[in-house]
């Protein structure tokens, strides 16, 4: 009876699955907040670790294993999502990744014993956010609406919705992080406006500008690099340290993991520290030794003015494709624990010539954003819409390896493009169609994306057939491409060949083989919602046992009623959510009479006019 | 024109079925999508109001809890407003439009070859942008007084679009499309133009 009925909806949460952290978030009625993990820390560090016994370690313990036991671990994962190795050879100096074998399409990463892809290793953090939902919420979740750069390509977008599918979520929407954040300040309260959101992650840049309509976010323009982040500053600093080091102590420590790391972990403190104070210190000890060195804002400042310059260039043009002015911009939101530091808020405010908004914790306003977003899809939000962009032009190779361009960069999605194709020579019966994202001119200078083999075309003489292709940008920014016949009017089977990433079949196999995680989760939740339960209708009892109607019951009734509250307690701790289940309703029904005999206190209370 | 709702069968005249309120599959017609007349000249402010409006109605995300053919509906009647939108706004982008829809062919023509009254133009545009690669750089200058004589004639021929648009859309006659045509392909060139002076950065 005291028991509340939810309508049966399913909680959708939004997650930031950030190169440095991931948050995930949902909407507390109205309002979104973050849900933080069992640590209770709101922030999950972006590291993996995989024990001896092949199961993984996430977040902040995964952290000390990246001291303990660097080969079994990796932070920074999402430089690799949707890359293959001829990609990354610059992160491959500066990131102790171990890559096998066979990594030309999908990098493939060795940690201890396992050889894991990106999407599996960032399904191992969405399951962690997963679980610490569940436990939150109480209630399985199995939607969620991701977050990914602006300035992500199809690949690194495919990637990520991998990940999702992995992890065991329905990813309904995959969100452009600075358009999440956006959402996030509602800034909907201003009627109309131009807001520019500059967004510094740990490992990715990029900057949006919108325009706002009476509840409507529309990008206008995106712009970014996907190579430039916090990360980045880190480095910076990581080599001066280890310089140093090298000649203070006549010893190289560069190739230790372990060193490395601790150096690292020390950088980052330092690095933040001068945020906040004029000057600090890199403290490293190793082996007895120790090396101390004390960093000024300005020599800091010194050091990162190329990576603050390296984000204005993408604001300005920015500002061009939208049409904008720097004097037109109304809002200016930052994004990303990078943009704590004062120089590049100095940067962003001389440039756009307006104070921007730091109210929210740059590091959560994605995933608030996220969550927003989540609650739009579940209809619990409403009059809030985003109208994003595709970040990069989609073109076809044609004749001499040129791109003919179909959709240009910038377009809002939905958006969509018609070729109609034909065969070069008598008889042919297939066309393969090359697809490349880019603004170069040749294909081979463009991202390829994917080549789509139009089969079974009925042999005829040269130039006969006519084959109508539909590119389609759906609104996660994910290309799909569909065929017809001209002459038949029918569906043409379309055989896509990813250029980079996982396979359908591949992604079913990873999915396959975590069913069985999925199944120990589904009972951790199913125990976590129980909990809250029992909770929840413990609460009620105690409240109503001070209530007037608790007197008019008999003395059995109470009776009743006190040793289900203490069966019920004591099963709180089972590990089987049905004995729980079984009690909080043994509770339920003892406590019918108790609810009646309120219901009927509170209405002659009404009438006596007297508050209850 | 009217048709059979695909969820209840009903009879539907609209974007939505009146009796079960359905998504209908969309129409491709960029103008017929906006509820528009075929015109060539439009208010961009009311263009724009009847895209946010449409977007309020269409956008994926307002079907995510909808049967699964109803949110293929959306997706593809989201990709046509977001084309069309994109195709009807910019005068160039939808003059080109309509000329398709009218039978024309307008695939990459007629730019290669130079309008006559061109010919010297682009002779000494070509001579200036050679003399900037050998060093000259008094062609620097040069280049900037074609680029500005390139800015007046495109925006004279926006101008004479502009009256050409409202004749074609009072009388609907074909010769005027014809020159509308002309005048699209010379402003094309004219672009083509500008866009080679600012290679040689002298833009500004």
């Amino acid at each position: 009876m005291f028991q509340i009925e939810f309508e049966n909806q399913d909680t959708v949460v939004g997650i930031d699955l950030g190169t440095t952290n991931s948050l995930v978030a949902f909407m507390n009625l109205t309002k979104p907040e973050v849900i933080p993990g069992e640590d209770g820390d709101k922030m999950v560090p972006s590291v993996v670790s995989i024990t001896p016994e092949g199961d993984a370690i996430v977040g902040n313990r995964a952290r000390q294993e990246l001291i303990d036991h660097p080969a079994r671990t990796v932070y920074s994962v999402k430089r690799l999502m949707g890359r293959g190795i001829a990609d990354v050879q610059d992160e491959l100096k500066l990131f102790p990744f171990r890559i096998a074998e066979g990594s030309e399409s999908v990098i493939r990463l060795v940690l201890g014993e396992k050889t894991l892809t990106p999407p599996e290793v960032s399904a191992l953090i969405l399951r962690q956010l997963k679980k610490n939902a569940e436990e939150a919420l109480g209630t399985p979740v199995t939607k969620a609406v991701i977050t990914v750069p602006a300035y992500f390509n199809d690949a690194q977008r495919q990637a990520t919705r991998d990940a999702g599918r992995i992890a065991g979520l329905e990813v309904l929407r995959l969100v452009n992080e600075p358009t999440a954040a956006a959402l996030a300040y509602g800034l909907d309260k201003r009627h109309e406006g131009i807001i520019a959101v500059y967004d510094l992650g740990g490992g990715t840049f990029d900057i949006s500008i919108l325009k706002l309509h009476d509840g409507i976010f529309e990008v206008l323009a995106t712009n970014g690099d996907t190579h430039l982040g916090g990360d980045d500053i880190d480095n910076l600093l990581l080599k001066i340290a280890l310089e140093d080091i090298a000649s203070e102590w006549s010893t190289d420590v560069s190739h230790s993991g372990e060193a490395v790391q601790t150096l690292r972990a020390s950088v980052i403190r330092a690095k933040e520290a001068l945020s906040f104070a004029p000057t600090s210190t890199i403290e490293f000890a190793w082996h007895g030794k120790t090396y101390q060195r004390e960093i000024t804002r300005e020599l800091f400042e010194g050091l990162i003015r190329d990576i603050v310059d390296r984000t204005l260039g993408p604001c300005r043009d920015c500002m061009r494709d939208a049409g904008v002015t720097p004097e037109q911009i109304d809002e200016v939101v930052m994004v990303g624990g990078s943009t704590r530091i004062p120089m590049v808020r100095g940067a962003v405010e001389v440039l756009f010539r307006a104070r921007p908004h730091t109210e929210l914790n740059p590091d959560e306003v994605v995933a608030l954003g996220a969550a927003v977003q989540a609650g739009i899809l579940a209809g619990t939000v409403e009059n809030q819409l985003l109208l994003d962009v595709t970040p990069l032009s989609l073109g076809i190779e044609i004749y001499g390896g040129i791109v003919s361009k179909i959709i240009h960069r910038n377009s809002t999605i939905p958006a969509s493009a018609g070729e109609t194709f034909t065969t070069g020579v008598d008889g042919q019966t297939n066309v393969l169609i090359h697809v490349v994202q880019g603004e170069r001119e040749l294909a081979k200078d463009c991202r390829s994306l994917a080549r789509f083999d139009l089969k079974g075309i009925a042999p005829m003489p040269a130039g006969m057939a006519r084959i109508e292709v539909r590119f389609l940008i759906d609104a996660n920014g994910i290309l799909n491409v569909t065929a017809r016949d001209a002459r038949t009017g029918l569906e043409h089977s379309v055989d896509v060949k990813p250029s980079y990433g996982l396979s359908d079949e591949q992604v079913e196999a990873m999915i396959e083989a975590s069913i069985d995680h999925a199944e120990e989760d589904f009972q951790a939740a199913q125990l976590a919602g129980a909990r809250v339960d029992a909770d929840a209708i413990l609460l009620a009892t105690a409240k109503a046992q001070k209530n007037d109607a608790w007197l008019a019951l008999t003395d059995e009734e109470r009776q009743a009623i006190t040793d289900a509250v203490s069966r019920l307690k004591l099963a709180h701790n089972a590990e089987d959510h049905n004995v729980i289940r079984a009690q909080i309703e043994r509770l339920n029904e003892v406590t019918h009479s108790l609810a009646e005999q309120m219901m009927n206190t509170a209405v002659s209370s009404a009438l006596k006019g007297t508050k209850v | 024109m009217s048709a059979n709702c695909w969820n209840c069968g009903g009879s539907v005249s609209a974007r939505f079925c009146d009796a079960c309120k359905a998504l209908q599959p969309p129409s491709r017609d960029y103008y017929a999508f906006f509820d528009m007349p075929r015109q060539l000249a439009l208010d961009s402010k009311d263009l724009e109001k009847r895209f946010y409006a449409l977007s309020r109605q269409l956008h994926p995300d307002l079907f995510s809890r909808k049967p699964a053919r109803e949110q293929e509906y959306a997706l593809e009647a989201s990709a046509i407003l977001n084309d069309a939108y994109r195709a009807l706004k910019d005068p160039v982008t939808r003059a080109l439009y309509v000329l398709k829809q009218e039978g024309y062919d307008i695939a990459e023509q007629g730019t290669k070859d130079v309008p006559p009254e061109l010919l010297e133009e682009v002779f000494e545009l070509n001579m200036a942008l050679e003399e900037l690669r050998d060093g000259d750089e008094d062609a620097r200058a040069q280049l900037q007084s074609a680029r500005h004589r390139f800015e007046s004639m495109r925006d004279q021929i926006d101008a004479s679009l502009l009256s050409q648009f409202a004749e074609w859309d009072a009388s609907h006659d074909r010769a005027k499309l014809d020159e509308i045509r002309g005048q699209l392909n010379r402003r094309k060139y004219i672009t083509n133009l500008i866009a080679r002076t600012d290679e040689a950065h002298v833009s500004d």
